[in-house]
């Protein structure tokens, strides 16, 4: 087995890459929830002064890199990365694309529906440690209202939503990797499984993305040989309400007991009581910036030490469950450790 | 060889498809259930409202423009479906829409609210391939059914006509 795996999905990075800069920029029904205060740059609204909310997502995308890089201290024009790794939830993910252009650096884009957060951050830490790179920039971002028009009705359609479905996040988060520098560091990447358990129903994400949580986190453990306790946080990407419910019990099956050192980003994001969000949030920018925005912070407040963030992706298209298929999901965890 | 976790092992069964269905059964279970009898009460008094203004605006065109009752109808479908598209245009409708739920999507007003809908989202996509092309994204499920209804109806009318 290569030298740096662990387990079945594992992989412990030898020389743990530092998140030298972090940022988290946000819409505004994000900036009016409980953790508005913590984002770097909020939007009065879903059009963030553009002509359209494509270009709205991709500003906002723009800017949370802008703000990364400025607080990682890179400078220059291209700035000084190796690779800019970045995923949205557009078709052909014209966001990261438009994106890259301007940026002018070395550019793979990546598709895990909501848990490209995840996957973004997991494979530049395994570039950088893998001597391939000095700096990577990872970027994700999703948009409310572009979304909607992408996978539901127009935004103006009225219709009543079942009270199991989800919000998508309007917001970007990105990250810059270093070799060397300060700050918390990725120390291993856990790189999940496609699961499907038979979900249908589009709206019902938070239940089709629960059992592949589950399972990495599950995993997860089992290969590092670690236990919930390790951690002072577990987070998972965007179950919401009643997904990380599903999530509790599906883990407890398996005699894994998650406890109170569980939450998903998806409840962390809105204010159940005063937001009409129905489950909580979703969409690749809930973990993206709840962690950037929130969790990174606590961290460099002390509160936080050890966290494992398990990004969650339903992997659906508008095709595909008009077609009756399944939702399969897809989970991946990323352990930072301060 | 490591330990291989098994994704569907975590509901019981042997066979993916018996674990399928026991996790389908289980969300099945725990799903929030919508407050079907809130929407039901507000549906009903929303479509009785849009339905006694509807009443009250034929009586107003058979009176403002001198024709008879029935003939009154068209022009109060076309001032519904105006305020319905006025509405959806500020940014309210799917307000209303929200609370009212059948009460406003069963009337015309549903319909109208379809179409501008789709012809705001999409006007950016050009006059061409976006208002005009997916205009009837939803509306237009409405109208073919409408017409093989209407068809279907018309044949058992004129049959029963013959009958007769």
């Amino acid at each position: 087995m290569a030298e740096k795996r662990l387990g079945y999905q594992t992989v412990r990075l030898a020389s743990p890459p530092y998140i030298v800069g972090a940022a988290a920029v946000a819409g505004p029904m994000e900036a009016q929830g409980p953790l508005g205060h913590e984002f770097d740059q909020t939007y009065p609204d879903l059009l963030a002064g553009q002509q359209s909310f494509e270009k709205a997502e991709r500003l906002m995308m723009q800017d949370a890199c802008q703000l990364a890089l400025k607080k990682a201290g890179v400078t220059g024009s291209p700035p000084e990365v190796d690779y800019f790794l970045a995923g949205d939830l557009l078709n052909q993910l014209i966001t990261s694309t438009f994106s890259a252009l301007p940026l002018a650096v070395p550019f793979l884009g990546l598709y895990g529906a909501c848990s490209t957060f995840a996957e973004s951050v997991g494979l530049g830490a395994m570039l950088i440690d893998g001597g391939y790179a000095d700096r990577v920039l990872c970027a994700t971002s999703s948009h409310n209202a572009a979304s909607e028009r992408q996978y539901r009705y127009p935004t103006e359609y009225g219709n009543q939503r079942k009270p199991y479905s989800q919000w998508t996040v309007t917001g970007a988060g990105a990250v810059v990797l270093a070799a060397a520098g300060s700050g918390p560091r990725i120390t291993h990447v856990t790189v999940g499984k496609v699961a499907d358990l038979g979900i249908k129903d589009p709206y019902n994400q938070g239940a089709a993305m629960a059992p592949a949580a589950v399972d990495t986190i599950d995993v997860h453990l089992k290969d590092t040989g670690r236990s919930v306790d390790y951690y002072d946080l577990i987070v998972t990407g965007d179950l919401a309400r009643f997904g990380s419910q599903m999530a509790i019990n599906l883990a407890a099956d398996r005699n894994l007991y998650l406890g109170d050192r569980y939450q998903d980003c998806g409840v962390l994001i809105y204010d159940s009581e005063k937001q009409d969000v129905h489950s909580g949030g979703s969409g690749c920018a809930c973990s993206a910036i709840v962690t950037c925005g929130h969790l990174l912070k606590e961290m460099s407040r002390g509160k936080i030490k050890r966290l494992l963030v398990v990004a969650t992706g339903a992997l659906l298209s508008p095709t595909s469950f008009q077609q009756g298929e399944n939702i399969p999901a897809v989970a991946h965890a990323i352990a930072i450790e301060g | 060889m490591p330990e291989v976790s098994n994704v569907a092992k975590v509901v019981t069964g042997t066979s993916q498809k018996s674990q399928q269905a026991a996790y389908q059964q289980v969300v099945k279970k725990a799903e929030p259930q919508p407050p079907k009898l809130r929407n039901a009460i507000s549906a009903f008094f929303v479509g009785g409202l849009v339905c006694v203004i509807g009443e009250g605006l034929t009586d107003f065109w058979e009176w403002a423009m001198g024709i008879s009752h029935k003939k009154a109808a068209d022009p109060t479908v076309a001032t519904l479906i105006f305020a319905s598209a006025l509405l959806t245009g500020l940014g309210v409708y799917d307000k209303l829409a929200r609370f009212a739920g059948a009460g406003l999507s069963v009337p015309v007003t549903g319909f109208a609210n379809a179409m501008t809908a789709a012809a705001l989202e999409f006007k950016r996509e050009g006059l061409v391939f976006g208002i005009g092309g997916r205009m009837f994204q939803l509306a237009g499920a409405v109208i073919v059914f409408g017409v093989v209804t209407a068809f279907f109806v018309g044949i058992i009318a004129s049959l029963a006509q013959m009958i007769q």
